[in-house]
């Protein structure tokens, strides 16, 4: 891999929250400014978020490239509406709990075998596997609905219901988007620790020089695997927070396209960086929503945005807006 | 008896096609190191091509014409290859992997949606040929005389592609490239003309294997993605970048599928990938492939 590592800059924690609260504050205030409908849109920006986080785990820090999380996400959102047709479970947390368990027991499952290959063959094998849960959602027509699939209502939040006067758009632009909010920013933190953790230095030691890695000492298949089940559980949490916004779940979650949707977004935002894939996809979800309104060729239209991001702006937005900003600023200081 | 030899022939027609498609992949792999997610577009493509042309322009022209214009579908897509493979995908062998693989999916987003534009969002058919030829008996039963052209093609095409790499001075040169780029260079190989060459070759498979089958079946959109998802199992079994590894995948592939859409046929993809991954387990490179 001729991946070059950026060396991680540390910053005082002063002026971290100087960028952050500002977010942070937008972020809350958000539902109360604009209408719901966009609202709402950033409510699936975040969830994508959660997906494209720990996607790029794999990518972006131990240097595999998945092109089969969509089964991860699908998992999270099939199992999401397994607890409610079978087991009649309407609580969001236990939606949460039951993709946890399931999403690591499919990630430990798809990582023995995956985690075994390097490059192009992880690649092959991620994608294929995956393909077997889109088959099989798509054919087992009396259990998951085949390609009409499952329909989700809106789950309680913390006990509390929909109320039988509320609005369910207002009920997602408000409540859902603050539950949306806060796993969000759970998952954040979450992954924050994990690539600054021992762990995660061991990570990108195994991307950087795998050979290297060993010497010193670090088992290289089981962190890999580790990586493996900690990516696989957030986008199943992130398949999880997506159903009740959409309110139904088809294969089309399964395909492999959609694995190629969260690389798109990782890759948009630049994968080299921890905010990346958080950028591109919130930038990817109005960028698709733009595309679709535009024109029916959307997806010609996403596909020669990623060949022209790819030829010309290889370290995404946040990669290009650091070297800018470095460049400025090197240019003030002289 | 009779259904025996029907389903070994529907086996070892999906076979033939599998093998274009998959062999066509592994080809390109195997000289140039890249795998490209928008092969089964080209596959794609080729149906659709011959679909208009057979189907649509020349619909009434005496039987002989038709079959003389199948391969039309097949001359486009390595017409579309030898186009892209010096554009787009030139820049990016210096590059790492993961930007190869996101643009050929790029460029698979691209060609779904340019194949929807030219051809509409209905399933396109060049029926006419498939009907004319009739039909065999085998045994009480009957049997499509087409298929059997098809599993011909297929067959003609592993034995000529045989000959091609291993008996001519061209298939020298291409293994050569494949084993050791660097050194072929320095031996005076034309390493980027071997490159537009073998992905034209591996494009012009896969539009044939999309061409060929087209009377039989229709040209629709998402064919190709369907397509791509199976030549990989083909692949892993059979070892990537291995021409042997991608018959002996067809084939294996094209029995179990048979199995499956017959007896289990819920079960059919998945067993697929199950035959896939005991494979794997056994041999990680695939059956024929090299040790990585």
């Amino acid at each position: 891999m001729s991946t070059v590592a950026v060396p991680f800059q540390v910053r005082s924690p002063v002026k971290a929250l100087a960028w952050w609260l500002p977010i942070a504050a937008m972020l809350v205030a958000i539902p109360h400014v604009i209408p719901p409908y966009q609202t709402i849109l950033l409510a699936y920006g975040l969830v994508m978020a959660v997906a494209a986080l720990g996607f790029n785990l794999l990518l972006g820090y131990t240097g595999l490239l998945s092109f089969g999380h969509s089964a991860f996400f699908g998992a999270g959102a099939y199992v999401v509406a397994f607890m409610l047709k079978y087991l009649h479970v309407q609580s969001m947390e236990l939606y949460l709990l039951g993709t946890i368990v399931a999403s690591f027991a499919l990630s430990l499952l798809f990582g023995f075998v995956c985690v075994r290959y390097t490059k192009i063959f992880f690649s092959i094998l991620t994608l294929a596997l995956s393909q077997v849960l889109w088959s099989l959602a798509y054919k087992f027509y009396n259990v998951t609905g085949g390609s009409d699939g499952l329909r989700v209502s809106t789950p309680t939040l913390l006990g509390v219901a929909l109320g039988s006067n509320e609005d369910k758009i207002n009920f997602l632009a408000h409540s859902y988007y603050y539950y949306v909010l806060a796993v969000f920013v759970v998952c954040l933190l979450a992954m924050w620790i994990v690539v600054h953790s021992p762990f995660g230095k061991a990570l990108q030691a195994i991307r950087d020089n795998e050979t290297r890695a060993r010497f010193v000492g670090i088992q290289i298949r089981k962190y890999r695997l580790v990586a493996f089940l900690v990516s696989g559980v957030f986008t199943g949490i992130a398949g999880a927070l997506w159903v009740p916004l959409n309110g139904l779940t088809t294969p089309d979650i399964l395909y492999w396209p959609f694995s190629g949707e969260i690389v798109f977004m990782s890759v948009l935002g630049g994968f080299h960086a921890f905010s990346g894939p958080i950028v591109g996809a919130v930038v990817f979800n109005y960028l698709k929503t733009a595309a679709v309104g535009f024109t029916t060729y959307w997806q010609g239209l996403l596909g020669l945005i990623l060949v022209v991001l790819v030829l010309v702006l290889p370290s995404g937005i946040v990669g290009t807006l650091t070297q800018l900003s470095a460049a400025v600023r090197k240019r003030l200081s002289r | 008896m009779d259904t025996f030899v029907i389903h070994a022939l529907n086996a070892l027609l999906y076979a033939s096609v599998l093998f274009l498609i998959a062999g066509g992949l592994s080809l390109i792999y195997g000289v140039m190191r890249i795998v490209n997610l928008a092969h089964g577009n080209l596959f794609a493509l080729g149906a659709f091509v011959t679909a208009s042309v057979v189907g649509q322009w020349l619909a009434g022209a005496p039987t002989i014409v038709l079959y003389l214009f199948i391969p039309a579908g097949a001359l486009v897509a390595a017409g579309v290859g030898a186009l892209l493979e010096p554009t787009l995908l030139r820049p990016f062998y210096r590059r790492a992997e993961e930007y190869q693989l996101l643009v050929t999916f790029g460029l698979l987003l691209i060609l779904e949606d340019v194949m929807r534009f030219v051809w509409g969002p209905y399933p396109l058919s060049a029926s006419a040929l498939f009907e004319k030829a009739g039909s065999i008996n085998v045994g009480d039963s009957l049997y499509p005389t087409y298929n059997l052209l098809v599993i011909a093609t297929g067959g003609v095409a592993a034995l000529f592609l045989w000959a091609f790499v291993y008996k001519t001075r061209f298939g020298v040169v291409l293994r050569a490239t494949s084993q050791d780029m660097r050194r072929a260079s320095a031996l005076g190989v034309n390493v980027n003309r071997v490159f537009v060459q073998a992905f034209t070759i591996g494009c012009f498979m896969a539009g044939l294997g999309g061409a060929i089958i087209v009377p039989s079946q229709s040209a629709v959109l998402g064919m190709g993605v369907d397509a791509l998802v199976l030549s990989f199992i083909v692949v892993v079994i059979g070892g990537l970048g291995s021409l042997e590894g991608a018959l002996v995948g067809a084939l294996i592939v094209g029995i179990f599928r048979e199995i499956g859409v017959n007896w289990f046929p819920e079960l059919e993809l998945a067993v697929l990938y199950l035959i896939a991954a005991a494979v794997l387990l056994v041999r990680p490179s695939g059956l024929f492939g090299r040790a990585a």
